[in-house]
């Protein structure tokens, strides 16, 4: 098939003007590198006979690793004790990672923010940088839905993704299991949190993502439709929004819908 | 008002008998364009409007003597012009109602007078005046050949001495202008009126020329046009034959018959009245019925076409496909209006028309497989719009003349089917639906359902979306009926499988696992298979195989698995090393590293292993597949998935083997592989497919004398037998049955089968099934019953009179089945009876003129022991009348099985004496004769039996000297087969009671291989030799006698 592509969006890496990337990507280039490691590094496989290993590597990047892939760099000014503790903690509360891998995600969570905190002062992600993340990582591209994926891993709603928020949310794009991650799609897309995706907010998401015609009249139109055709098709109970529950039997009948309006999770072609 | 006018006016007139101008809008417009001109004439041309016609154009005009004014001397009836010739005649005369004018000045102010009746009177002078020209000009343009009159005019006119040459010359010109003028502006009018497409039969035509030539495999030997001018709209017909719809005139000449000239109209296509003597023109008078196409119309006049066009089939069709479908508009409204008059039919006349068409329908309903589409949309027709009305109307014409051709056409339809079937049925498996079917594409204005509009605007969404939008459309689009015909043309008729094919070259995995769901479901389609493979769509399919997420790898070989249905696909797929990347699927021994949650996704390994071993299976049905499959090592794969304790692995996985059991290779590498041992133990499956498919591999295998003793090792035998009596699921029985028939080859399986009352259970299946069934059971019980004790359990449980009655069937595999049966069954005297009683032997005997060899051979061999066994067997055999003679001319054949099955019979009838005279009239003698040169020596075994029989009448001995038998059949004697040397001896000693003969064999060295033969152990063979070396000898002692007394 030599012949030109027929879609528009074909091939990926030509996010929208209105996307981050074009912003950030220079400044991310060493806590890229890291995070790609993340990604198709030690966290992907299968979870490891719990504790053993970390503990056998120790906290040092001694780990047999891929060597394409560089070593996460120790977080700068962290004390091993510090860090044995936080970990400690953290794979407490986390069902996905186990403690190797914890210590992992925290040290890359310092060489991204590029610092620990001081007393009292609170650091971590802020909006900018943790879109550059989803951008160049997880290959989003849809400049609202990675301010939506944003404001999800904010629980806390400071503004920035602090190193708690990191591992939970991270747990949940690596390894979440479908039904956490549907309740995480779900509150990305229901904008307002009123529990119900309604017809303006589906509206909202679905607005950039069909082909302006110049032949057509009205170009809000096609949208329109569009959310018309998404509502018959997931709108179980016929009262023109979106419940948790229409959406999860959708989901459960056609896992494609779960990012139904928009790519709020890893793309599973940067996973590979 | 030349040409034109003369071709119009002809027309018209003849539509209606009296030389009238019909009112049509054609004539009233061509009529205004002659007044335009003549009515300017006067200004434009003064000069020549003084010109005086040879003769006056005369009719019968309408209008008063008082209309006219000034410049005329009027009376009471008559009107006189001031103006006179050089004679002193006026210009214009009119004697109520008679009026005569001789000039186009005068032309001109008559119909200024006339005012409004210009058109009455212009209509009223071309009636009158057929030939204005001749009578303008002089009788000397009346030869005038249509196509060069202008030059002759101008020839004629410059040759002239006449003063006036030069005002005659130029009213030629003008004249001709104006038939030009005329011609081409009633080619607009026609172009109104009726909708030619000169584009489809273009596209026919030259598509025929591409296969047309000189040799046996092109499909006509020449295909042209008779004119190679071709005008603006793309007809070649002239304009006034335009007008009836024909579109354009070729000659035709196919390979077994006359040139054949035929017209391409909008109505059909037709045999004309062909060249006529003067070689321009064209009898365009139709001579034959009418034919919806160019190549319809072939197939019906050209059996020679029809068996080429099957044999060229494929890619003909594909190119037709290709070409006709953006241009057949025209052809399919007829029949959708065809279609919807059978529907709507009121009268008794549509009521027959309705049976010759439904008959059409069927036929072509062989090759095209879905025309449910169509009906759906007919159906909706029938509501009855207004433009349907019209349309039927239009029809209307062509379907009266349909209706003449009827059953006779019908009949030859189904011969020709039946021809493209054998030629079908001939094939090995890979051509199984390799027929192309045409496409339907929707038109564009029928009744749409409203599925279609909406996968229209699902398809747009498709296009113009990102990935979000692409995903709801792809889900919403699987909410639709994907069975259904309806949408999966719909899905490809607004550009849906070019979208689709086009999202696999993305590397967006969700687009892609959505447009790959869609895929698989509407490549069950016939149809849309071939779609997808002309888009180029396998190769991507076979790319994603390599692909890191098992889900994708799952979908694409299942797709792969729906596509790779025929031939084609299945070339394309290995040709894109997709048999490698389909084995490499097979392989899932890393079992143990298998997550236990899946993510999102994906796949197991074993639902991967399964999809490729579903892909495997349909790929698996082309030789070089199943090579290519050995190859990439796909056999152990296969055979440790064998071990698998999944029935929806194992169905494809024997399945796969069961395909590639028909290979010597694989055949081998089963027996080796300890497979027979897994498809036996599978045999008792609860899953009757798996079993049938088991059933379907040992019967493949079981060729192989070592296979059939693992089966019966492994107790495959006992749960096929108890299979034998589950006769619902007609498959699974007839694989059931074949694998007993293969296995019941070795003498031990027929024990056990007897000893599990196999047999028994065979014969309850004589009645009642499919032949497929059939074949295989017969082909069991002929193997039984080499064995006297089957025989008897045949005979007892009632087996012989349904065998004697399949021998009146036509398949041929059961033929040669049955009549091995019922010869060995006639072995045994007491069964011999019934079958001489149920007329068995008669049935026997007229296989003989069956047309496969096989079938002939089978029943000669039959009838051998029927012969031998019954009683009074010669009474018998001189019963059946013109019988001996069937069997004597079989001699002639080149079949040597055949050959050595009657030499055999005639042994058996010889025996009777009266019959061999018979035989011997017909001329036996010379044909055998003619048979001893034959290095076969089964046939020369039967041969010479034959002949050493024959030998008993009249002077036979002698004739087969003459016929010089004698010397071949010395030869046999050195053959290495002892049945051969007895035969022979036994011949030899016959024919050596004729001295001629002892001095053939003597000279041929027959004594000394005699001598040796007398030291063989065999007892008939020493006697038959000494006897003969006895005649030879005391030729040779008489011969001395006589030489010295």
């Amino acid at each position: 098939m030599g012949g030109a592509r027929l879609l528009p969006w074909s091939r990926r890496g030509q996010p929208g003007s209105q996307s981050a990337a074009g912003r950030a990507v220079v400044m991310a280039t060493p806590s890229v590198r890291a995070a790609h490691a993340l990604v198709d590094g030690d966290l992907t496989p299968l979870p490891q006979p719990q504790g053993s290993r970390a503990s056998r590597e120790g906290l040092g990047s001694r780990a047999p690793r891929d060597p394409r892939r560089g070593p996460i760099p120790w977080a700068p000014g962290m004390n091993r004790k510090k860090l044995q503790k936080l970990t400690d903690t953290l794979t407490k509360n986390c069902k996905h990672f186990n403690k190797f891998e914890v210590n992992c995600l925290i040290r890359l969570f310092y060489n991204l923010v590029g610092g620990v905190e001081r007393q009292g002062l609170i650091i971590g992600l802020d909006r900018n940088a943790f879109r550059n993340i989803l951008h160049v990582t997880f290959g989003m591209t849809d400049d609202m839905i990675m301010d939506r994926v944003f404001r999800a891993f904010d629980k806390d709603n400071d503004g920035c993704v602090n190193v708690s928020e990191w591992v939970h949310g991270l747990s949940l794009f690596l390894r979440g299991s479908l039904e956490e991650k549907m309740k995480y799609c779900f509150e990305v897309f229901d904008l307002n949190g009123d529990g119900f995706i309604s017809k303006e907010e589906m509206f909202h998401m679905l607005k950039n993502s069909l082909l302006k015609q110049p032949t057509e009249e009205d170009p809000d139109e096609g949208i329109k439709d569009l959310v018309e055709i998404t509502l018959k098709k997931m709108d179980h109970d016929h009262d023109g929004k979106l419940s948790f529950a229409d959406y999860e039997l959708a989901v459960r009948k056609e896992t494609l819908l779960l990012e139904a309006f928009g790519p709020c999770l890893p793309d599973p072609k940067v996973l590979m | 008002m030349g040409l034109a006018l003369a071709k119009l006016a002809q027309w018209t007139a003849a539509g209606h008998g009296a030389g009238t101008l019909e009112i049509t809008p054609l004539n009233e417009a061509i009529l205004k364009e002659i007044i335009t001109f003549v009515e300017s004439f006067i200004y434009k041309y003064p000069q020549e409007a003084k010109f005086v016609f040879v003769e006056p154009l005369e009719w019968n005009t309408s209008l008063a003597p008082s209309e006219f004014e000034s410049g005329y001397v009027v009376s009471e009836t008559t009107v006189k012009s001031e103006e006179v010739d050089k004679n002193g005649q006026p210009l214009l005369f009119l004697s109520v109602p008679q009026i005569k004018i001789r000039s186009f000045g005068q032309l001109s102010r008559l119909l200024f007078i006339a005012k409004t009746a210009k058109l009455k009177e212009a209509q009223a002078c071309v009636e009158a005046n057929r030939d204005p020209i001749v009578k303008i000009l002089g009788s000397d343009y009346n030869t005038m050949k249509e196509d060069s009159i202008a030059l002759n005019i101008l020839d004629k006119i410059t040759r002239d001495d006449d003063p006036e040459r030069e005002i005659k010359k130029k009213i030629a010109m003008l004249l001709k202008q104006l038939d030009r003028h005329l011609l081409n502006h009633s080619l607009k009018h026609i172009s109104l009126e009726i909708s030619l497409n000169p584009m489809t039969v273009k596209k026919d035509i030259e598509l025929l020329k591409r296969f047309s030539g000189k040799g046996d495999q092109t499909v006509l030997e020449s295909i042209e046009y008779t004119s190679d001018y071709e005008f603006s709209n793309g007809c070649r017909a002239p304009p006034w034959r335009q007008i009836h719809g024909e579109m354009c005139y070729v000659l035709v000449k196919p390979h077994d018959g006359e040139t054949l000239c035929v017209t391409c109209s909008a109505g059909g296509v037709f045999l004309n009245g062909g060249k006529t003597d003067d070689e321009e023109d064209i009898n365009y008078e139709r001579k034959g019925s009418i034919y919806k196409d160019l190549v319809t119309f072939l197939r019906e006049k050209s059996p020679q076409f029809l068996e080429n066009m099957s044999k060229q089939g494929i890619s003909f069709n594909e190119e037709q496909q290709k070409e006709k479908d953006p241009l057949s508009e025209a052809p399919k409204k007829d029949e959708a209006a065809a279609f919807h008059k059978d529907i709507s039919g009121s009268d008794k006349r549509s009521l027959e028309k309705n049976q010759i068409n439904f008959g059409r329908n069927q036929m072509t309903k062989r090759l095209e497989p879905s025309l449910n589409w169509k009906t759906t949309v007919n159906y909706k027709q029938s509501k009855g719009s207004v433009k349907e009305i019209q349309e039927d109307k239009h029809t209307g014409k062509l379907e009266k003349t349909r209706l003449s051709v009827s059953l006779g056409r019908a009949q030859l339809r189904r011969k020709s089917a039946e021809k493209i079937e054998e030629i079908i049925s001939d094939s090995s498996s890979e051509s199984e639906e390799d027929e192309e079917p045409p496409d339907h594409r929707q038109e564009a204005n029928a009744d749409l359902p409203s599925e279609y509009w909406q996968i229209q605007k699902l398809v747009k969404y498709l296009k113009g979306g990102n990935q979000t939008a692409t995903v709801i459309a792809l889900c919403s689009m699987r909410d639709f009926n994907l069975a259904q015909e309806t949408c999966q043309l719909a899905i490809r008729d607004v550009g849906g499988l070019e979208v689709l094919i086009n999202l696999l070259e993305t590397d967006e995995v969700k687009c892609k696992i959505g447009s790959l769901k869609i895929l698989k479901e509407i490549s069950h389609n016939p149809q849309i298979r071939r779609n997808i493979v002309d888009l180029g769509g396998l190769p991507i399919m076979v790319n994603i195989l390599d692909s890191p997420h098992k889900s994708l790898k799952c979908l694409a070989a299942e797709t792969i698995a729906n596509v790779a249905k025929f031939t084609r696909a299945r070339r394309v797929v290995r040709q894109y090393g997709g048999i490698t990347k389909l084995v490499a699927l097979l392989d899932c021994a890393h079992d143990s590293t298998e997550p236990a949650q899946l993510s999102l996704y994906e796949a197991r390994d074993v639902e991967v292993a399964r999809c490729g071993a579903l892909a495997l299976w349909s790929c698996s049905k082309s030789h070089a597949n199943k090579e290519a499959m050995r190859k990439a090592g796909g056999f152990p794969l296969l055979a440790q998935l064998l071990k698998t304790p999944h029935e929806n692995m194992l169905i494809p996985v024997v399945g796969t083997l069961q395909e590639c059991a028909s290979e010597e290779n694989y055949r081998a590498a089963i027996k080796a592989g300890r497979i027979i041992e897994s498809l036996v133990k599978n045999l008792s499956s609860q899953n009757e497919q798996l079993q049938e498919h088991c059933a379907m591999a040992i019967y493949q295998c079981a060729e192989d004398e070592e296979t059939r003793d693992l089966v019966r090792l492994h107790g495959g035998l006992k749960p096929l037998a108890s299979l034998l009596n589950k006769t619902d699921n007609k498959e699974r029985l007839a694989a059931v049955t074949g694998a007993i028939w293969k296995c019941s080859i070795s003498k031990e399986n027929v024990t056990k089968f007897r000893e599990y009352k196999a047999i028994e259970t065979l014969v309850g299946l004589l009645t009642d099934q499919p032949e497929e069934v059939l074949v295989n059971v017969v082909g069991a019980l002929g193997e039984c019953c080499q064995e006297l004790e089957n025989r008897v359990i045949i005979r007892k449980c009632g087996g012989i009179q349904p065998l004697v009655n399949l021998l009146v069937g036509i398949n041929q595999a059961l033929l040669v089945n049955v009549t091995k049966v019922v010869g060995a069954c006639a072995v045994e005297p007491e069964s011999m009876m019934i079958i001489d009683r149920l007329d068995g032997v008669r049935l026997l005997w007229s296989l003989l003129k069956n047309p496969h060899p096989d079938v002939k051979a089978s029943a000669a061999w039959a009838l051998c022991p029927c012969i031998e066994n019954a009683k009074d067997a010669g009474e018998m055999v001189r019963s059946f009348v013109g019988g001996l003679e069937l069997i004597v001319n079989l001699l002639k054949s080149d079949n040597k099985e055949v050959l050595a099955s009657v030499c055999a019979a005639i042994t058996n009838i010889a025996k009777d004496r009266e019959n061999l005279a018979v035989i011997t009239d017909h001329g036996v003698v010379p044909l055998l004769s003619k048979l001893a040169n034959t290095n076969n020596n089964k046939l020369r075994h039967h041969l010479a039996e034959a002949i050493s029989r024959c030998c008993m009448w009249g002077r036979n001995r002698v004739a087969f000297g003459e016929h010089k038998a004698v010397a071949p059949l010395v030869r046999y004697l050195k053959s290495s087969d002892t049945n051969v040397h007895r035969a022979t001896a036994q011949a030899l000693y016959q024919l050596s009671e004729d001295a001629d003969n002892c001095i053939t064999m003597h000279e041929n060295g027959a004594v000394k291989l005699l001598l040796d033969m007398v030291g063989s152990p065999d007892q008939d063979l020493q006697e038959a030799a000494a006897g003969c070396i006895s005649n030879i000898r005391r030729l040779a002692l008489a011969t001395e006698k006589a030489r010295y007394t």
